[in-house]
């Protein structure tokens, strides 16, 4: 069952290498993600139903269903939308119909290895998992093979690769401690989970704090996040809709999965200590970055840096409540963030540029374009009905249940600082006068509008998926 | 000291002193051929801790170590070597004599930090893990001091194999599924590094120094 999970994915990309590429291969990759999101929720149902589901070095607990879904729907959106992308490239002889068919294959490969860090219940999988996810993006990131283009996929890999090398460290030395206090199977997550105690605490601190560098960079954290931007800026709308929508999220989900054994092998305060200092770290630097941007892209870049940076937080505080606040945060942020690289790319493709100050007046030149992007931009900050505002409220609640007020405050400060930097940058996009109008394919408003009406519907309404969430947010509080 | 211990510290001694070759030296086929001996040095501590450990996984490990790290990655590279027959690092942000001073002290850095796995491993490779660490150490510094995009793949290489080297004498190796995930990602990666590499000089840049035009 769980290994079906790979199928679709699996048969898209292999058809995506063997066919000529046709507008129909796009769509048989939009069709594999739509059975990823159907297999989540089938799985969420079952593990709801009857506890978790093992298979080998695999195993779906509620963590893991929820976050198949959360790859299934931001990737329903990304390959719908990767259709009209790709199809538009290819007639503007932006790209061959060759490289057409390698993206539409990577995307499978990036879908793929992203479902696997997520039911890998081995900590040596996990890490081959999330390594595999920078091999296969590296081409994505540098699709349009411009210098800029070029330069970002390089910074990406090697940075990535840095942090990834640091968390294979850190998992030899996760090893090294299961070994020691002779566990049976020293990689098997649920084991290590279940033996925490017993497991060396200075090895344990060392590699706990070589994992959270390592797979924190592939989260966007301090301190090696520099290729983030970069990578974002220049990837192709929907590659950038996956990874701020749901790899760094994976990445992060990693994080939050041995965070709970070393609190179970050292206690509460180093791991808490340790992810606080890097989270807010990370909600600092995104925030005064994004003062100063220029540049629309690099702008949505800073802000996912900035939404994993609040996450962090959270997951540092711990506790089923804010647990559950990561979660739900990780979904609508993943919809919303996705919807808005999405309008980002079509921006380029429309007018050419992505620099905030040569774009104003979109919303009266194209009024769907800039009307999605200023209903998104209202989610991102945490506006309601959007659930961003109920998951940035249950955050905050929880940080301050805990006893952390100066948490919740230096939070809500940043978020204060953030909201008025995004909305002076999208007056400075949006507003002004045009001369004329144009309006938007149907192809175009209707996934995005789908995706920001998923987004309020999760958190006016909550059904189905309260009560997996707060199944998984026990899994990791 | 038996011999196999004597073995296995010389086998880790080949690693680190090849990756301050690869620092010292400027010519890429030089630096390459310290990749291949640090890859058979590598492969040496596998096959070592195999015949030791009687471990059959083992011995497939340490075949896979020497075959992707002694030979397919250094052939994958010297392709690169073989289109630029005298290429060479030119100029490093740090010279190749304060390099190497700043090896030695990382190598001492490594020792510091090494001493409670050291305290947990204990045995004739628990007294080597500090050579493992001040491998992964002196890569970093390569990837920082060096401007050449090749430099910082060899760099890179270097940290991989110190946690390769390192990983060996904790755990006498971590599980044979693991190694060989881990061994093809890292092929992968430098096959795509390997590409990127192509399509950067295909535009003319060779110096990292060359790309700047992403900043904020």
């Amino acid at each position: 069952m769980v290994f079906a999970l790979f199928a679709a994915p699996l048969v898209a990309g292999l058809v995506a290498l063997a066919a000529p590429w046709r507008r129909a291969v796009a769509w048989l990759g939009a069709l594999a993600a739509g059975i990823v999101l159907a297999l989540g929720i089938a799985l969420a149902a079952r593990v709801e139903a009857s506890g978790p589901l093992n298979d080998g070095v695999l195993r779906v607990d509620a963590l893991g269903a929820f976050m198949v879904i959360v790859i299934g729907a931001v990737s329903v959106l990304a390959t719908v939308r990767s259709v009209s992308y790709l199809t538009d490239d290819v007639a503007s002889g932006h790209s061959t119909r060759r490289h057409a068919a390698r993206y539409s294959m990577l995307v499978q490969a990036f879908i793929a290895t992203m479902l696997l860090a997520v039911v890998a219940n081995n900590v040596g999988v996990l890490w081959v998992a999330i390594e595999a996810t920078t091999v296969v993006t590296t081409f994505l990131v540098g699709h349009h093979r411009t210098p800029s283009a070029l330069e970002a996929s390089w910074k990406y890999i090697i940075i990535c690769s840095v942090g990834i090398a640091i968390a294979f460290l850190g998992t030899v030395l996760v090893y090294l401690a299961g070994v020691h206090a002779h566990l049976a199977s020293p990689l098997d997550l649920t084991t290590l989970v279940a033996h925490a105690g017993q497991l060396n605490a200075p090895v344990v601190r060392v590699a706990f704090t070589l994992l959270v560098l390592g797979y924190g960079t592939k989260a966007g954290l301090v301190p090696l996040f520099s290729w983030l931007p970069d990578a974002h800026g220049q990837a192709p709308a929907p590659v950038s809709a996956l990874m701020s929508g749901v790899l760094l999220s994976v990445a992060l989900s990693a994080i939050l999965r041995l965070r709970v054994v070393a609190v179970g092998a050292l206690g509460p305060t180093f791991p808490r200590v340790l992810v606080l200092v890097i989270g807010l770290a990370t909600l600092v630097v995104a925030a005064s970055m994004l003062l100063v941007q220029r540049d629309l892209k690099r702008m949505l870049a800073y802000s996912t840096m900035e939404n994993m940076g609040i996450m962090t937080v959270a997951g540092a505080v711990g506790g089923p409540l804010a647990l559950s606040g990561v979660l739900l945060h990780v979904l609508g942020h993943g919809l919303v963030k996705g919807v808005l690289f999405l309008d980002a790319g079509e921006v380029l493709r429309l007018e050419g540029t992505t620099r905030l100050g040569a774009l104003g007046g979109l919303l009266a030149r194209r009024p769907a374009v800039g009307g999605l992007f200023a209903l998104g931009l209202a989610g991102l900050v945490g506006l309601p009905p959007f659930s961003l505002f109920l998951s940035e409220l249950t955050m905050l609640r929880a940080e301050a249940d805990a006893g952390l007020w100066w948490i919740a405050g230096d939070v809500l400060a940043v978020l204060a600082v953030v909201v008025a930097a995004m909305f002076a940058h999208a007056r400075t996009m949006l507003l002004g006068p045009s001369d004329a109008s144009t309006t938007s394919p149907v192809s175009f408003v209707v996934p995005l509008g789908l995706a920001l009406g998923a987004a309020v519907w999760i958190g006016l309404v909550a059904w189905p998926l309260a009560h997996l969430i707060a199944l998984a947010a026990r899994v990791v509080a | 000291m038996s011999g196999f211990a004597n073995a296995l510290a010389s086998a880790a001694v080949v690693v680190t002193v090849a990756a301050v070759v690869a620092l010292w030296r400027r010519r890429l086929r030089s630096i390459l051929l310290a990749l291949v001996v640090q890859g058979v040095g590598l492969g040496a501590v596998a096959t070592l801790l195999a015949v030791h450990e009687r471990d059959a996984g083992l011995v497939v490990v340490a075949a896979l170590v020497l075959g992707v790290k002694a030979v397919l990655i250094p052939a994958l590279l010297a392709r690169v070597a073989s289109a630029s027959p005298d290429a060479r690092e030119s100029d490093p942000l740090v010279n190749v004599p304060a390099s190497l001073v700043i090896a030695g002290l990382l190598t001492l850095v490594a020792f510091v930090a090494a001493r409670p796995i050291v305290a947990i491993v204990g045995g004739p490779s628990g007294r080597l893990v500090p050579l493992g660490l001040a491998t992964v150490l002196i890569g970093f510094f390569m990837m920082v001091a060096r401007r050449r995009a090749l430099s910082q793949i060899v760099g890179l290489l270097l940290v991989d194999n110190g946690v390769a080297l390192t990983a060996f004498l904790v755990t006498s190796g971590v599980p044979v599924i693991v190694e060989l995930g881990s061994s093809l990602d890292i092929l992968f990666g430098v096959v795509v590094l390997r590409v990127l590499f192509a399509r950067l000089s295909a535009i003319g840049v060779r110096d990292l120094d060359q790309l700047a035009s992403l900043h904020d």
